[in-house]
């Protein structure tokens, strides 16, 4: 019996949303009376934090402190279009959207102050703590909130803004099969260095690096939280997840948590990851976003780190320890 | 079949009550008295999020018989803040980053909540030990330990219990 330690790696190119049906989302923005302004999307905030990245967005595009924005998600009755929180669109796609709908809304809002102030919309600017002042004469200013009122109850207006973001039509060609399917890749690298028993068949993950460039990290904190939880649901799916452990026989399938396997928070590995932030152009405020990218790479590095270890190359997943162990046979040891 | 009466307190309220035999105790809480901060998850004692303290002591709420808890004293996550000031606790986890989806949290605090009670001063090993009955789907544990050792150290200054 002994442990052996090994290294794998993996790197990944992620495609950034997908081409069907022009892959649209749209955004409404509109602001209540109080000069607070609310984001309507039907877009899902699964934990992965769409509702801090739109807010963000918006809050940077209207001019206004994040704290004055709400978005209100989820509800495809109420919200406008939204293909949905998949192929990693969801910063890209509903960002894109918002930037639009609140580019409108803010237009909106200086021509209502420029009314108030008696000035040319053109020579307005906010203040991003919820001011807007006349560019050169800083004493001429009004607040967001007096123009909403003035807005609503004197000027009969509404402060209001529509976005939509679709991705020009790629057609596959006939002839070669080409086409464009995204409008932007994301892209990491990781190494995973894992312990592997060879009595038990048992796999320890030591350590996990990566590098990840996700354009800009709009926030740095939930970019660095996704990546940590995403590489988390990629170990669980390469060591310990499935539904058919012995597909196609259905025998022996989990039916609650106590078989259902997950690593649990003994399990865990420390994990260092380095953000590159390549800002790309057709992205809302640079971000890509990281995605589904958070989990793919960790599969084929544990994969490459079990086979360095042990000399067992597994092709289904999960790795588990009877697979290491009839592969340690099949290899004579 | 008859109800059953039972008076308890809920984090320091005087409550009570009729539940019907078999009732569990998350039921009660979250139905009958509309208390929603334990969460209804697997509903079989296995994913953690329905944990509250009955008497000091961590339980599933969803396998506890609601007429267990008569004449006792429950505390919730509902019951973590002190008017409207965050519990410790519940400050870390935001400042940590400790909740992405957040359905598993309320567990989490209660579990950490029941270590610090007994353990002011944990290792980072209490602390996995400590949250190993609720399961995590989004944040892969990292930021719920620190928060919950952050957590800790601010309170060994501060002197709150």
């Amino acid at each position: 019996m002994a442990l052996h330690r090994g290294r794998g790696f993996a790197c990944v190119n992620y495609p950034i949303g997908m081409n069907l049906g022009g892959d649209p989302s749209q955004a409404l923005v509109h602001s209540t009376p109080d000069g607070k302004f609310m984001v309507t999307l039907s877009s899902i905030d699964l934990g992965q934090g769409m509702k801090s990245v739109t807010r963000q967005i918006a809050a940077e595009t209207l001019g206004v402190p994040v704290s004055d924005v709400y978005v209100d998600t989820a509800d495809s009755d109420t919200g406008p279009h939204c293909m949905g929180s998949f192929a990693s669109r969801g910063t890209h796609r509903v960002g894109n959207a918002v930037i639009r709908a609140a580019t409108e809304a803010r237009t909106q809002m200086l021509q209502a102050a420029a009314e108030e102030l008696e000035v040319d919309a053109a020579d307005l600017e906010t203040d991003g703590e919820g001011g807007i002042r006349v560019r050169g004469a800083p004493q001429r200013t009004i607040s967001v909130a007096d123009v909403a009122v003035a807005a609503q109850f004197k000027q009969g207006r509404t402060l209001s803004g529509r976005g939509i973001f679709l991705v020009p039509p790629s057609e596959v060609d006939p002839e070669t099969g080409e086409m464009s399917p995204v409008t932007c890749f994301a892209h990491a690298a990781m190494a995973v260095e894992v312990e592997v028993d060879d009595e038990t068949g048992m796999v320890r993950v030591i350590e996990i690096n990566s590098a990840y460039e996700v354009g800009r990290a709009l926030n740095p904190k939930l970019v660095e939280q996704q990546l940590v939880g995403g590489a988390w649901m990629g170990l669980s799916h390469a060591l310990y997840e499935t539904t058919e452990p012995y597909y196609p026989d259905r025998d022996h399938l989990p039916v609650d948590f106590n078989t259902y396997l997950m690593p649990g928070p003994g399990d865990v590995a420390p994990h260092n990851i380095a953000v590159l932030e390549r800002p790309a152009e057709d992205a809302p405020f640079g971000g890509k976003g990281p995605g589904e990218m958070c989990a793919n790479p960790v599969l084929p590095a544990v994969a490459n780190a079990v086979f360095d270890a042990v000399g067992v190359r597994c092709d289904d997943l999960p790795i588990t320890p009877e697979k290491i162990l009839r592969g340690l046979r099949a290899n004579g040891s | 079949m008859a109800k059953t009466p039972i008076a308890f307190s809920l984090n320091g309220m005087e409550r009570s009550m009729f539940v019907d035999p078999g009732q569990n105790l998350l039921d009660a809480l979250r139905r009958g008295v509309g208390d929603l901060s334990p969460k209804y998850g697997c509903a079989q004692g296995t994913c953690g999020t329905c944990s509250v303290l009955v008497d000091g002591k961590l339980q599933l709420a969803c396998i506890t018989l609601a007429e267990a808890v008569a004449g006792s004293s429950v505390t919730t996550t509902a019951g973590l803040a002190d008017g409207s000031e965050l519990h410790p606790l519940q400050r870390s986890f935001m400042d940590n980053f400790a909740a992405q989806c957040g359905y598993c949290t309320p567990g989490m605090l209660m579990a950490a909540k029941a270590l610090l009670d007994r353990n002011p001063s944990p290792q980072r090993q209490d602390v996995v030990e400590a949250i190993s009955g609720n399961l995590c789907r989004c944040t892969g544990y990292e930021p719920i330990i620190d928060a919950i050792l952050k957590a800790a150290a601010f309170m060994r200054t501060r002197g709150r219990p």
